[in-house]
């Protein structure tokens, strides 16, 4: 996670707001095309960042289609249950999950997260969608894919492709979670390895 | 170190609080005390830095043989006694059989006779089996060859009143004492701690000062009544200094011991749940320490005793509620003294002296120990480095319980020789050779009747 | 958090964290699948010197709702017959692989033992030791305060504490350990605790824990009281002159009808009652008020499962045996 600082570590800006914001909007375009529709649509972000990117993504669907109630479609799955790393990580208490009412019963679900690397994140969050019910589709969306995956998985929808060095850091800040100097900001940037 | 001729000279110790003589030993006792004394084909041993103190007397170790040898053995308890520096012991009685009559306190002195390390005086039980409710044969004991002087139910209090006058009132035939367990035992049901803050905190049930004072009450005034002598073991409470300080001044027969970790260790070491602090009467809390101190001090407590009870580690390796109580004493026992009585500028090594040495021969009536460091006198002694400092390392100790409280802790004071009737039982800080009567002239002296306490 | 053994030790951060877990945890309850998979692979042993079903059980499903291996290790022992020592049997579970055990010991105490020995390296978890504390009950306890008292002040249970709130917890609290961990972590989440109890059935040094004491529960509930906890008192002690008689001790500390109807008289309308169970009707809590509106002696039960889980899965899901530099890329 992120802690906001004057760092140390050489950052390199690689999409400011107006990025992330064109990024969004295009996705939810794309979500809307493929799926026909806003019918059956229920996005679910991931915490911590992928819930904030999936309330803005509702909210440029909405844009997009009046019938649309944002607060309606979206959920958060919270995945700390079912990762494959708990025994090598610190502890980590889990986030809450929360389902939009209408839940995901033959929906047309659409994961949401900042970040997709190893993968091993949205196979969580795959095992953790079936325990609570049988969606008709699950389609993934991020905001960067820097690669390196380690397991079969790959996003319907990314707002940039990012080569990385696997020593390099992917940070993503978000108004909604993060800050500097106490002042909300939005931007990715790539932090050199140690 | 052997010498030819079995005499020994210690040259320039100071003896107690004085300044640094020499002393010669020969044939069990100190043939000289001076300055520049010449050697003679005598053994020296360099005194530079010791302090010379009369062998401590303990009236009150737990010795397990007969009947726990797997806890500790005569051999082993009186290695562990010449180790702290003890030249004297008194084995309670509550041994497997009990020590109740005259066969098992002659079967204990002889076992001690044979270990040869110190002198075992047996304690007599007050009842039969300990079981509080009819007298042992006190007199069969007394004039038995272990000569026994002090009766105790110790682990046990005589808590029947009548039972108790009593005996007050028999061992007055052979200067004998009555050294009592004060814990009142309805009040002390399923006790395991000082009841207090700490005790509600961790839900153990309580010990209460009330169950010991109460008893130590009563006991002094059947002990006026009755004009006899009483001894109270381990006193625990700044309470029952009270009523002993009281009972003195009305010139009440009375002693009274105080055992090494009462003088330093408080009740919230239990806040740690492990047995090695579990004892009886259990640890109470800092004001008590502090009592304690100064009645020592003051001579409200006469003497120091160990209460030293080994366990096998299976006993304390378990629930607190399961362990055993108890502690070992006997190797710690100068080292606790010294950082808590002379250390802390309460007590002089002369009040050491007649805190471990002195009054407990008296109490146990003991003639040729606890004697001044003169010519002509008993070699029953030991030299002290005070400024030496250990850490205790159970698993290295000679007795064979390895429930010291102490365990890991630095203390201060080293004893680095014990003379028991003139011969070395401990030199360069480790046990040297158990002493054996064929070697010495002199027969011992028997314990005779002695006026005072 | 290495392992749960007393409250009086726990801090508000660790507190807090595992009510807040207890809420996701609830969740998880509510839902079809009640199961996670945060414990596959993990041994977790109820070793129980002293039976309780209702705490065996509570511990056993929570455990396998987070798909843990649940082994149940009754070990009959009283201090007359001593069967295999303490250090024996956790030996036996080291052998076997425990990860955690949870143990119930008439011995205060026993649980400390397991943590501070060698004896067995796995995480410890008291589920009740003699006369010491029952931290769980506390916790759920404490739960099933804050999701009241949050209510009420119209805010989300998650991340709130109990400020404010005026309990009262009565019955004997000499022989309770669900008061004494009630006692310390309700003091750290900031509620004002009074215990009341007869003078003989409150330990000597209670005047030094931080609550206020008091042998008048009519007193006590005129003040004003946000939630009465009962304490099972057992009748057996009349016979060590804790109190004369049941009847006498019902009518001066049981949760009466009368007592119920003050709650109503002086306005009381918010308050709850409640109890650790299992209840002696008539004793200390009278029919009426156990199956009141205001008990929540059932909510507590099933709120015991979902702090039993967020407990197992913060002690026992961390980083365990390698570092984990080597064998996980940063989580992405």
């Amino acid at each position: 996670m992120a802690s906001v600082t004057q760092a140390p570590v050489p950052a390199r800006v690689v999409l400011n707001q107006a990025d992330i914001d064109r990024a969004l909007t295009r996705i939810a375009h794309e979500i809307l095309e493929s799926n026909k529709g806003s019918r059956d649509l229920v996005l679910l972000g991931i915490p911590r960042r992928g819930y904030p990117l999936a309330v803005r993504l509702a909210q440029k669907i909405a844009a997009a289609d009046p019938d649309v109630d944002p607060a309606a479609i979206v959920g958060q799955l919270d995945v700390t249950m079912f990762r494959d790393d708990l025994s090598h990580q610190p502890t980590r208490p889990p986030y809450p999950t929360q389902l939009p009412l209408t839940g995901i019963d033959n929906k047309v679900v659409v994961l949401i997260d900042d970040v997709l690397y190893s993968g091993r994140t949205i196979r969580a969050a795959l095992d953790a969608i079936i325990d609570l019910g049988r969606p008709r589709i699950v389609r993934l969306a991020v905001l960067i894919d820097r690669g390196h995956r380690e397991l079969p998985i790959r996003a319907d929808h990314v707002g940039k492709n990012l080569p990385t060095s696997s020593a390099e850091k992917v940070r993503v800040r978000l108004e909604e979670t993060d800050s500097r100097d106490g002042e909300p900001i939005n931007e990715v940037v790539i932090e050199a390895g140690a | 170190m052997v010498s030819n001729n079995g005499a020994y000279l210690i040259r320039g110790a100071a003896i107690l609080d004085g300044a640094k003589e020499d002393l010669l030993i020969r044939d069990g006792f100190i043939v000289d005390r001076g300055v520049n004394i010449n050697a003679d084909g005598a053994t020296v041993i360099e005194g530079d830095g010791l302090v010379a103190l009369p062998g401590m007397v303990d009236v009150h170790t737990h010795l397990r043989e007969p009947g726990r040898e797997d806890a500790e053995t005569v051999e082993t308890g009186t290695r562990a006694a010449a180790l702290g520096g003890f030249t004297a012991v008194h084995a309670m009685a509550n041994s497997t059989p009990v020590a109740d009559t005259a066969g098992v306190v002659e079967q204990v002195h002889s076992l001690g006779q044979t270990a040869g390390w110190v002198d075992v005086r047996p304690v007599g039980a007050v009842t039969v089996g300990l079981a509080g409710e009819q007298l042992a044969e006190l007199g069969a004991m007394a004039d038995s060859r272990a000569q026994v002087r002090m009766f105790s139910d110790d682990g046990l209090c005589v808590h029947d009143p009548v039972l108790m006058r009593r005996a007050l009132e028999y061992v007055k035939a052979f200067d004998g004492v009555v050294a009592q367990h004060a814990q009142e035992p309805r009040l002390t049901e399923g006790a395991q701690m000082n009841e207090g803050d700490v005790s509600a905190v961790l839900g153990l049930a309580g010990w209460p000062a009330v169950a010991e004072e109460s008893i130590i009450a009563r006991d002094v005034l059947l002990t006026q009544h009755v004009g006899s002598r009483l001894h109270v073991c381990h006193v625990s409470t700044a309470g029952s200094v009270e009523i002993i300080r009281w009972a003195k001044a009305r010139g009440i027969n009375v002693t009274a011991e105080v055992t090494p970790h009462h003088l330093l260790l408080t009740d919230e070491l239990v806040r740690s749940y492990d047995p090695v602090y579990k004892v009886n009467p259990p640890l109470r809390t800092d004001a008590d320490v502090q009592a304690l101190r100064a009645a020592l001090a003051d001579g409200t407590i006469d003497v120091v005793g160990t209460d030293h009870a080994p366990h096998p580690s299976e006993h304390k390796e378990c629930e607190w509620a399961q362990a055993a109580m108890g502690m070992t004493g006997l190797e710690t026992a100068l080292s606790v003294v010294q950082q808590t009585m002379i250390e802390t500028g309460l007590m002089s090594w002369s009040d050491f002296a007649r805190v471990t040495s002195t009054a407990p021969a008296v109490i146990g009536r003991l003639a040729d120990q606890g004697r001044p460091l003169e010519t002509g006198e008993p070699a029953n002694i030991i030299l002290v480095d005070p400024a030496a400092r250990w850490t205790v390392d159970p698993s290295a100790m000679a007795t064979m319980g390895r429930n010291s409280p102490f365990a890991g802790r630095e203390l201060p004071g080293k004893v680095v020789a014990t003379f028991f009737k003139g011969h070395p039982t401990v030199l360069d800080g480790k046990l040297n050779t158990p002493y054996r009567a064929a070697a010495v002239q002199h027969p011992v002296q028997a314990a005779g009747p002695v006026s005072g306490l | 958090m290495r392992h749960l053994l007393s409250t009086e030790d726990l801090s508000l951060h660790n507190a807090k964290r595992i009510l807040d877990t207890a809420e996701e945890m609830a969740a998880v309850g509510e839902r079809e699948v009640k199961k996670l998979p945060a414990l596959r692979g993990r041994t977790v042993v109820n070793l129980f010197f002293e039976d309780s079903t209702r705490t065996r059980i509570s511990f056993e499903a929570a455990a396998k709702r987070l798909s843990a291996d649940v082994i149940n290790f009754a070990a009959k022992g009283s201090s007359v017959s001593k069967g295999e020592s303490l250090k024996d049997t956790a030996q036996t579970l080291a052998a076997m692989g425990a990860d955690a055990v949870v143990i119930r010991h008439w011995a205060s105490g026993a649980p400390h033992r397991l943590a501070a020995t060698d004896w067995i390296d796995a995480a410890v978890i008291n589920a009740g030791d003699g006369t010491h504390e029952h931290p769980t009950q506390a916790l759920l306890d404490a739960f099933t305060m804050r999701r009241h008292w949050a209510k009420l002040g119209g805010l989300p249970s998650t991340g709130a504490d109990l400020k404010g709130m005026r309990v009262a917890i009565a019955g004997d609290v000499l022989h309770s350990r669900v008061a004494r961990s009630n006692v310390w972590l309700l003091r750290t989440l900031g509620a004002q605790v009074t215990l009341v109890a007869p003078p003989t059935l409150l330990p000597i040094g209670v005047e030094q824990w931080p609550c206020s004491v008091s042998y008048d529960l009519d007193e006590t509930l005129e003040k004003g009281v946000d939630a009465v906890m009962m304490l099972r008192v057992q009748g057996e002690r009349m016979n060590a002159s804790f109190f004369p008689s049941t009847r006498e001790y019902s009518r001066r500390w049981g949760f009466d009808d009368n007592r119920l109807r003050t709650l109503d008289r002086i306005g009381l309308k918010d308050t709850i009652i409640m109890h650790p169970g299992p209840m002696n009707r008539g004793l200390e809590i009278s029919a009426a008020a156990a199956d009141s509106h205001r008990s929540t002696v059932l909510s507590q039960v099933r709120n015991g499962v979902s702090v039993r889980m967020a407990a197992l899965y913060l002690l026992l899901s961390g980083e365990t045996r390698e570092p984990a530099a080597n064998l996980s890329k940063e989580s992405n």
